[in-house]
């Protein structure tokens, strides 16, 4: 029963690093179409503030709280730029954006070794967070709780900004049909650039919680890529609902095939599995239904 | 572009992301046909100089570890050249980047042998770079010095292996823990060949000595997600864990480890391949406490040690640490030397039997170190160390005198399945 407990909360712990990982990257490649390659390095960006803004203040705690808003406008800042100097030029052309910011991935990932050196550098965690918390008797690491709340917030919060504020009404408009939103007054130009933004700041977040459970180093961004993109394209492109279907059970599959075999006989069967469902599925698990992308 | 030419685009991506991901640590004995042409030895004797080769990963993912080798290489020559060189000749490091790949280790030891004419190569660090390198340098007949603790099964006339065998580091390891008490062991490890052979080894041990190997779990190279195995070995009743991981993975495991509330106490843990320099990066407070085994720490009380780690320190900063890696190449330059000074020429021919006469010694800082004439591996002293509060580590064990190298176990009776005798 506790190993039965443990698991799966292991399970949805993994879903939602996954999910962080993936939730930006479903606004930028769903719902806009770019294949970003550097969207593990939008990640990677978050998790080396992590580290800086640590170095500066010195108290584990206050240095996370400081550094999420902090990391979410880094990784939005660095999306911004790829966005205007890069992307802008090469909208409707996936295939060209997926070879711009490979180029881009693998330069910044020079930059961070650069900057902070090659070794992985080591992000200190709260006290709070660095003990196990007890659910139905069974010690669970408090800092997943802490990242299944966070992943919890933020995709709440990117609902609500898709659903409720002027900014996702303009964004679903331009993704449903540009012409047609930018007839209505609409500047596509402004609204993807925002929404680039947006993506690429929870990028930045998703790198903070990332800093808690593993090494932060410049290639932390290529462990999680592959999985994000798994997630958005499982999920249904442009589908937040997907994605967080996905992640889960990715999460849940993983670590129950992982205890029944081994980590890398899961990992594989789970790849199996997701190439399965996409030949049954090509839409993946929610259907997009909009002229943008159909 | 429809949705579904979106995902023709992406997966193959995704799969060759995967690939690559994982092909540079398994790629098998590249190059080695494309260097068969029979070799005349190029190397000048003639000048004031004689050209030795470095070639360590100064790029990629393990130029981390192999830099600072690099650097305790060049220290060591420039110790011997203000020294006076090696038979009166100033030696001329030529240093090429093996840039993480065996391929490129490969092919620019062919490089080094032929265009530099270089007496004897010093570097590789992971196995798959040495299992690259060893067809060129026995079809060119040259050498190669071989500096970190590697899998054993494996003595090349080219090789001079300075690392510890698993006689000098596993074994030493397993008899400590059996020491304490330790019956129940689960063995946890990347995915790739040292730590697959290193618990092949461990299970036959084990079954000789009365231990029970609980479990033994592997994952991908630079795995991140240890919560199922942190599980599986709290469920398995294991009263001690043998670590294998290397790199990045160990810092997710430790912190797994510890946020469930384990630590050194409850559930200790052996990892072979955690040395001073990975200490930071993993992060002193998920390993205090917990147990190492090399046959060098920075804590060494020998007079050489002191002037090792003191030079070390002068030359490349304050806050630079030494380790067993470190040493061994150190160590390997001074064998080296000795040998050419032993045989009186740098051919290789009469280095290889100066070093057949099992009297090349050396001083370490490690202590005193013999080479084996006939593995060509060296005598060292298996030390089991602890982690402590500032990241350096504490010899708490140490052989009482240096253990002779036996690559293929011979020497065990219980290791009879795994060398094949």
């Amino acid at each position: 029963m506790e190993i039965l407990i443990s698991q799966l909360f292991a399970g949805l712990s993994l879903g939602s690093v996954l999910l962080l990982a993936a939730v930006g990257l479903s606004l930028t490649f769903g719902q806009m179409g770019v294949i970003n390659m550097a969207h593990g390095e939008f990640i990677m960006a978050g998790a080396y503030t992590a580290f800086t803004v640590q170095q500066i203040l010195g108290s584990a705690g206050v240095s996370l709280l400081v550094s999420l808003p902090l990391a979410f406008l880094v990784g939005g800042l660095l999306g911004l730029i790829l966005e205007a100097t890069l992307l802008r030029r090469m909208y409707h052309r996936p295939l060209d954006t997926l070879l711009v910011t490979f180029g881009v991935s693998l330069i910044l990932q020079q930059l961070a070794r650069d900057i902070f050196g090659a070794p992985s550098v080591d992000v200190r965690l709260p006290e709070l967070l660095s003990g196990p918390v007890m659910i139905f008797g069974t010690p669970v690491p408090a800092s997943r709780v802490f990242i299944l709340a966070l992943t919890v917030v933020v995709v709440a919060g990117l609902s609500l900004l898709m659903s409720r504020t002027s900014l996702g009404r303009r964004i679903r408009a331009v993704v449903q049909s540009r012409e047609l939103a930018e007839a209505s007054g609409i500047s596509s130009r402004r609204t993807d650039a925002l929404t680039f933004f947006v993506g690429s700041g929870l990028a930045g977040v998703a790198g903070v919680a990332i800093t808690l459970i593993g090494s932060t180093s410049p290639t932390l961004g290529t462990t999680y890529i592959v999985d994000a993109f798994l997630v958005v394209v499982a999920g249904g492109i442009g589908q937040i609902r997907g994605a967080v279907i996905a992640a889960a059970g990715l999460g849940l599959l993983q670590v129950f095939f992982e205890f029944g075999t081994t980590a890398s006989i899961a990992k594989v069967i789970v790849l199996v599995i997701v190439v399965a469902f996409l030949q049954i599925r090509p839409q993946g698990i929610v259907a997009t239904r909009t002229r943008g992308l159909a | 572009m429809s949705s579904r030419a979106l995902l023709t685009a992406v997966l193959p991506l995704v799969g060759a992301l995967v690939l690559t991901g994982c092909g540079q640590r398994y790629d098998p004995q590249a190059q080695a046909a494309a260097e068969q042409a029979p070799r005349q030895s190029c190397v000048d004797t003639d000048g004031d100089t004689i050209k030795v080769g470095l070639l360590n990963s100064l790029s990629g993912t393990m130029a981390v570890s192999e830099t600072t080798v690099n650097r305790s290489l060049n220290m060591a020559i420039d110790e011997i050249n203000a020294d006076g060189g090696v038979l009166g000749k100033q030696i001329e490091p030529v240093t090429e980047d093996g840039a993480s790949e065996p391929t490129i280790f490969a092919e620019r030891a062919g490089k080094l042998i032929r265009q530099d004419c270089v007496a004897a190569v010093f570097g590789g660090w992971t196995s798959a770079s040495r299992k690259a390198m060893l067809p060129v340098f026995e079809s060119q007949d040259s050498l190669l010095f071989y500096p970190v603790q590697y899998e054993g099964l494996e003595a090349s006339p080219n090789i001079f292996y300075s690392g510890a065998t698993t006689n000098q580091q596993i074994i030493p390891a397993l008899d400590w823990m059996r020491e304490q008490g330790h019956r129940k062991i689960f063995l946890v490890g990347s995915d790739y060949v040292f730590p697959r052979t290193a618990n092949r080894i461990i299970n036959a041990y084990a079954e000789a000595h009365d231990m029970e190997i609980v479990g033994e779990e592997y994952v991908p190279m630079g795995s991140t997600e240890f919560s199922t195995i942190v599980n599986k070995a709290m469920a398995s009743e294991a009263d001690a864990v043998f670590n294998t991981l290397n790199g990045d993975s160990n810092v997710a495991f430790f912190r797994q480890y510890n946020a469930v509330g384990m630590d050194a106490q409850s559930l200790p843990v052996m990892s072979v391949s955690i040395a001073e320099e990975e200490v930071p990066g993993i992060g002193v407070d998920n390993l205090r406490g917990q147990y190492v085994a090399w046959d060098y720490y920075q804590t060494v009380e020998t007079p050489e040690n002191d002037a090792f780690v003191a030079d070390f320190k002068r030359s490349y900063g304050e806050n630079q640490v030494t380790s067993d890696p470190m040493e061994a190449a150190y160590t390997s330059v001074y064998l080296w030397k000795e040998m050419v000074e032993e045989a009186g020429s740098f051919d290789v021919a009469a280095v290889q039997e100066a070093a057949d006469s099992g009297e090349i010694a050396f001083d370490a800082p490690e202590g005193t170190v013999t080479v084996d004439g006939e593995n060509q591996h060296i005598s060292k002293t298996p030390r089991i160390g602890q982690i402590r509060e500032d990241g350096l580590i504490d010899t708490i064990w140490e052989a009482p005198e240096p253990v002779a190298p036996d690559p293929f176990l011979d020497g065990y009776s219980w290791a009879a399945s795994i060398n094949g005798a």
